[in-house]
């Protein structure tokens, strides 16, 4: 035990700066064999560029890198790569019109002569597979796959090129409870195999639970490291923010008001089906499921993106129909989307021109826009939702993940939404951008809005909700008093059939 | 500060295309008048490159405005012909015919409103039919072109006496320069003061993210493929005037000088990026480039492979620029 678990990376005194910023300063990172070690910050904290010093992609400004003792300098990620480091990234890194076996060997193609082998590569995916106990067809093509199957291609990939320390970055934040424990499993087979696993997640609850070591960064520098044993989560938490959270979720008084929306017998082409609900006015209500329980498929109905094929919606009692989201807006509903570069930000534009997109129209600039009106009323959302940023004028890529999902959030504000439908508000926000996200939602409930969370986070559903619905296989199979239920009783609702 | 060095490598090429004609010769190329002649020669192409900017800033293209623009002055002067009351026999053959005023300007309208339809048709392919734009104008551009060559069996139409646009002038400037500037004054205001501007960017930029937004982005696009029409349409009412007749000849391979005005000024074919002070500074590149290699007695032949190269180098400047900057 003691053998494998030597030091296999040593960074030592790593130094980065980008112009006058100062991303890491002298951060030391030892990371052993065998072990699971997690890094944790909030967003802007330094994780990325330090794992971006480790790959090759940045050089450090002082410091250096040690692989079993021997000193390293990486020009190119290559190097880095061919020395044994992999990193998966959140965007996944895969060819999505190749098979699984192609994607394994892209670059290293095992050949007979000038022609590929393509049986060899074939037999080798599946026994890869078949070593790590996975159900995958080493001919299906990424573009087919679910994303969490994605993820374990690219974990593949990673083994298969012989990796020895491997980087996860989030690895769980677009998979369901089912397939991150999936996941988590096959993590924990590699640590028996003898890998280093830097494991970088802003969700606590899995760092405790695969973690050996824990290292926090702040603001650049390293703030703490030991092993999880002896840490809790408050611990680790007020080590990244700088102070103790003693509540992380912030209280609310529930004032339920009269029923605002009101859906019968709901159901659409993409999967949903027999849905009925009522949301009232001054509350929080959940949307728990798995992905692929058709959570966001519902909110597509709601929104007008997508048109139901039976059933009826009832605004203030009335029926509705929305050809387009226009519609859905005008109407008084407002969709903060999952997934913020596909269908949330124009990430190249200025955030102003972001926050005030669906604005335009609604608040007298249906003709003319007056750019200091614009940027009065970007100020005013940006202030209200606490965005940082520069300059309003900036791109929203320049943003990090936390401020660019309240970017998503703030452009609702102008136009006073009755019903607020967020789908995984905090997905790779930082914790305490994630603390600001809930207050802001609480606001909203305390002005007497409708606010519909859906989350794959159990832990922040129970924070923040009152109620939550529960959704499995395209239907809504129970609603509970949050505070009369379980997590335990809702993750069972939701993943096990009848 | 950003927006300005963005403008800045097109601008500075120009003064320096400017100054090395000025340098090589000063006594033909620096005149009042060679300067106007670069702008009457250019008020085609940028009148049509002001349209082609939302196209492109949208995330589109537009092969087909060559062949658009000589249907447009097909369809202007054939309306013109048969307003003035002249007969059909007499049109197609010889032409022979009396314009009047009020026929000119019939003819100059519907010109303008052929293009915004040839813009409908793309706008209508690509939104109702989900194609690619390169895939509908590639298509639309042999379809007008054809069309072009039907009307009057490979013939054009004679209309002498209209040179309003190339004759007329204020204060010494003639009307066709006056039109191009008034065009990117008013595009310009356009593309940065109104929703439709802000939308346009968006639509290239994301058009999920437009959609979600609740733009209709369909409109949106339909909209911008017909204003950049009419604006086709009417270059191809000053592209006639100059002739005196409508070729069905007209503007072949123009879509090179129009699209490489755009992309030079700074436009991105991915989308979202693009502004009408590039594309202005654009379209004057284009055309003191051909001027001062006319004057140098270089062939039209080789001005279209220096076009090229600038195309390409333009464009691999700003992604180096763009990769610093990141």
């Amino acid at each position: 035990m003691s053998d494998r678990r030597r030091t296999l990376l040593r960074m030592c005194g790593v130094t980065k700066r980008f112009g006058p910023v100062t991303a890491l300063n002298n951060v030391d990172l030892e990371v052993a064999g065998g072990t699971v070690h997690a890094l944790c910050g909030e967003n802007g904290a330094g994780k990325s560029t330090l794992m971006k010093i480790l790959a090759g992609v940045y050089p450090p400004d002082a410091g250096f890198i040690e692989l079993d003792g021997v000193r390293q300098t990486f020009a190119r990620p290559g190097e880095a790569l061919a020395a044994g480091i992999s990193m998966l990234y959140q965007e996944l890194d895969l060819a999505p019109d190749l098979t699984v076996t192609e994607n394994l060997f892209l670059g290293a193609e095992l050949r007979r002569g000038p022609w590929l082998d393509q049986s060899a590569m074939r037999r080798r995916t599946a026994e890869l597979i078949a070593r790590y106990g996975f159900r995958l067809d080493p001919e299906a093509r990424i573009r087919e796959l679910p994303v969490g199957e994605c993820q374990v291609v690219e974990l593949l990939k990673a083994i298969h090129r012989r990796a020895r320390i491997l980087v996860m970055d989030e690895p769980t934040s677009s998979l369901s409870e089912a397939e991150a424990e999936r996941l988590f499993a096959i993590i924990r087979q590699l640590r028996e195999d003898g890998l280093a696993i830097i494991y970088i997640s802003h969700r606590m609850e899995e760092v405790m639970a695969l973690a050996d070591v824990v290292t926090v960064l702040r603001d650049g520098e390293m703030v703490h490291t030991a092993p999880a044993r002896e840490l809790t989560i408050p611990a680790i938490v007020g080590a990244m923010v700088g102070r103790e959270l003693s509540d992380f979720y912030p209280r609310r008084e529930p004032h339920p008001g009269e029923v605002i929306l009101q859906v019968e017998k709901l159901a659409s082409a993409e999967g949903i089906s027999d849905i009925s609900f009522a949301l009232r006015r001054g509350t929080i209500t959940g949307l728990a499921g798995l992905i692929g329980a058709g959570r966001s498929e519902l909110a597509r109905v709601l929104f007008g993106l997508v048109r139901p094929t039976a059933g009826r919606i009832l605004l203030r009692g009335r029926e509705v129909r929305f050809a387009a989201p226009g519609a859905a807006i005008d109407a008084g509903i407002g969709l903060v989307t999952e997934d913020r570069r596909r269908s949330g930000l124009c990430v190249n534009l200025p955030c102003s021109w972001n926050l005030a997109l669906p604005c335009y129209p609604r608040v007298g600039m249906r003709f003319r826009i007056a750019p200091q009106r614009e940027r009065a009323l970007a100020l005013r959302c940006g202030e209200a939702v606490r965005v940082k940023w520069r300059d309003p004028e900036d791109p929203a890529a320049s943003l990090s993940g936390g401020n660019q999902q309240k970017l998503l959030l703030g452009r609702w504000l102008p136009l006073d939404p009755e019903i607020l439908i967020v789908d995984e508000p905090t997905r790779g926000v930082d914790v305490g951008a994630r603390r600001e996200i809930y207050t802001l939602l609480n606001e909203l409930a305390d002005r007497g809005k409708a606010v519909l969370v859906i989350s794959s986070d159990l832990p922040e559903l129970f924070g923040i909700t009152e109620r939550l619905l529960v959704m499995r296989r395209g239907r809504l199979v129970a609603e509970r008093e949050t505070a009369k239920t379980t997590p335990e009783e809702v993750m069972q609702l939701a993943a096990v059939e009848e | 500060m950003n927006k300005l060095t963005k403008q800045l490598l097109p601008f500075c090429s120009l003064i320096f295309i400017i100054s090395l004609w000025t340098f090589l010769r000063p006594d033909t190329f620096l005149t009042a008048q060679n300067f106007l002649n670069v702008l009457r020669r250019s008020s085609v192409n940028g009148i049509m490159a002001a349209g082609m900017t939302f196209i492109i800033i949208s995330a589109g293209i537009d092969l087909s405005v060559g062949s658009m623009m000589a249907l447009c002055g097909m369809s202007g002067a054939l309306v013109m012909l048969l307003a003035s009351g002249g007969a059909w026999t007499t049109i197609l053959t010889t032409g022979a015919v009396e314009l009047t005023a009020g026929g000119m300007l019939l003819g100059v309208l519907a010109g303008v409103v052929a293009g915004a339809l040839c813009g409908a048709l793309n706008g209508g392919l690509i939104t109702r039919l989900k194609l690619a734009p390169f895939i509908v104008t590639l298509g639309t551009m042999s379809i007008f072109r054809g069309i072009c060559y039907l009307l009057n069996d490979n013939k054009p139409f004679a209309v002498s006496a209209f040179r309003w646009f190339d004759n007329f002038s204020v204060l010494g400037v003639p009307l066709e320069v006056l039109l191009l500037i008034l065009v990117f004054a008013l595009a310009g205001i356009l593309l940065k003061y109104t929703p439709f501007g802000r939308y346009t960017y968006a639509i290239g930029s994301n058009p999920e993210t437009s959609f979600h937004a609740g733009i209709n982005v369909n409109r949106v696009l339909l909209a911008i493929y017909m204003f950049a029409g009419a604006l086709t349409g009417l270059a191809g009412m000053i592209a006639t005037s100059r002739a005196s007749s409508a070729q069905p000849t007209a503007g072949i391979s123009l879509e090179l000088d129009v699209i490489a005005a755009v992309i030079i000024g700074g436009a991105s074919p991915a989308g979202g990026r693009g502004s009408l002070t590039g594309t202005a500074i654009g379209t004057l590149l284009v055309g003191f480039l051909r001027n001062g290699l006319t004057i140098l007695g270089v062939s039209t032949n080789f001005q279209l492979v220096v076009i090229g190269v600038i195309i390409i180098a333009a464009v691999t400047a700003d992604q180096l620029a763009t990769r610093r900057r990141a």
